[in-house]
C-alpha cells in the first residue's frame, strides 16, 4: 500500500473502527424501559363496520434491561381483552417481563385475535450491542 | 516495529479509547416498588361475582373485601395448569408467613359440569384448606368470564371426554376490591410474595 492511500485510508478505518468500538462497548441508554402502543378510540367500531385497521403490529420485540415493560393504553370506548386482562376504556396496563422468551396473548385489538411479544436477553457482549444498534437503526429508518 | 503497524494500533488503541470513554456507569436496578405482575391504571374495583362457594357460603368479592384476593379460573380435573397454579398459590402463603391471614384465594371453576361445590372443596383442600372455590350454573359463571375477559374452549378427546383450555393468568385485589394487577401464568412463588407485600402494605 503506498503512503498516499494510506493517508488516504487511515482516517476511515480509524472511524470505521471507532464506530464499532463505541456500538460494542458503549452501554445502551434508553429513554424509558416502557414500550408504548395505544388501541385508538374508535378501533372497535371500525373493525364492526368491516374495516381491518391494524393498530398494533402482530409481533412486538422486547429487550430484557432496555425495553421489557409493555405499556398499553385503551383509548377505544369499549373495553379491550389484552393478553391476561380486560382493560376497560382509558386505562392502562403495564406488563413488565423478566425472563427473555416467546409470549403468545390474546388480544382483540388485532384482527387475529393474537399478538406475540419476543422478549429477547439483554445485549450483553460488543457483538450483541453492535446487532441490538444496528437493527434498531434500520426498524427506525424503515418507517 | 513496521511502520504501518504502529499506526495500526494506534488506531486500534484510540478507538477503544475513545469506547471506553463514553462508557457510563452500570444501569441500576429498578425501583422495588414496581409490581412483577402486569397492572391496571387507573384502578377500577374488581366486577363483582355473585356465585355460590365451595365452603357453604356465598362467592363474592364484597365477602373477601379487607383481605388480598388472589382471584384465578380453573378445573378440578385439570391435569396441567390449574395444580401448578395452585401449588404456586400455596406456597406463595406459606412464605408470607402470618401475613397469609390477610390473603385469600379465590378459585373459579372453568367447568360448571363437573365442578361441585364438595368436588372444588376436596380439590382446593389438597392444596391450601383456606382456598375458597366458586360454582355455579353455566349462565352464571359465562357472566364472571365476560367481565374479567376470560376464554374458555372446550377440547374434546377421541373417547368422548373432554378438557378444557382457559385463560390462566391470577387477578391480584386490594383491600378495597380494586382490581391492581395481573400476574400471568408461569410466575414462581417469590414474585407473588413481592406483590403481595407491596398490596398488604398499600
Amino acid at each position: 500500500m503506498s503512503r498516499r492511500t494510506w493517508i488516504l485510508c487511515a482516517p476511515l478505518l480509524g472511524a470505521l473502527l471507532a464506530g464499532l468500538g463505541w456500538a460494542g462497548f458503549a452501554p445502551i441508554e434508553v429513554g424509558s424501559r416502557e414500550q408504548l402502543f395505544e388501541i385508538p378510540q374508535g378501533t372497535y367500531a371500525r373493525r364492526r363496520a368491516g374495516d381491518l385497521v391494524e393498530i398494533l403490529p402482530d409481533t412486538i420485540r422486547l429487550t430484557l434491561g432496555l425495553n421489557d415493560v409493555l405499556l398499553i393504553h385503551n383509548l377505544d370506548d369499549v373495553p379491550q381483552t389484552f393478553g391476561p386482562t380486560i382493560m376497560m376504556p382509558g386505562q392502562s396496563f403495564r406488563l413488565p417481563f423478566e425472563r427473555a422468551a416467546s409470549y403468545q396473548f390474546i388480544c382483540t385489538a388485532h384482527a387475529s385475535g393474537q399478538l406475540t411479544i419476543e422478549v429477547e436477553p439483554e445485549p450483553t457482549t460488543p457483538w450483541a450491542r453492535i446487532q441490538w444498534r444496528a437493527r434498531e437503526w434500520w426498524e427506525n429508518h424503515k418507517k | 516495529m513496521n511502520v504501518t503497524l504502529a499506526r495500526l494500533l494506534l488506531i486500534l488503541s484510540s478507538a477503544v479509547a475513545i469506547a471506553a470513554a463514553t462508557a457510563a456507569p452500570p444501569r441500576l436496578s429498578p425501583p422495588d416498588d414496581l409490581y412483577k405482575a402486569g397492572t391496571l391504571s387507573p384502578v377500577m374495583p374488581a366486577p363483582e361475582i355473585a356465585l355460590s362457594g365451595s365452603d357453604g357460603k356465598p362467592f363474592s368479592m364484597a365477602r373477601f373485601r379487607g383481605k388480598v384476593v388472589l382471584l384465578a379460573f380453573g378445573f378440578s380435573n385439570c391435569g396441567e395448569v390449574c395444580p401448578i397454579t395452585l401449588a404456586t398459590l400455596a406456597a406463595a402463603r406459606r412464605k408470607l408467613g402470618a401475613e397469609a391471614a390477610d390473603v385469600q384465594v379465590a378459585y373459579v371453576t372453568v367447568d360448571p359440569e363437573r365442578d361441585t361445590a364438595a368436588q372444588m372443596r376436596k380439590f382446593l383442600g389438597s392444596f391450601d384448606p383456606t382456598f375458597v372455590g366458586g360454582v355455579g350454573t353455566r349462565a352464571q359463571l359465562e357472566a364472571v368470564y365476560g367481565s374479567y375477559g376470560i376464554s374458555v374452549n372446550k377440547i374434546t378427546n377421541p373417547d368422548g371426554s373432554y378438557t378444557l383450555g382457559h385463560s390462566s393468568s391470577i387477578y391480584m385485589i386490594d383491600r378495597s376490591g380494586g382490581l391492581r394487577a395481573v400476574m400471568p401464568y408461569g410466575h414462581p412463588a417469590d414474585d407473588f410474595v413481592h406483590d403481595l407485600k407491596i398490596l398488604l402494605r398499600s
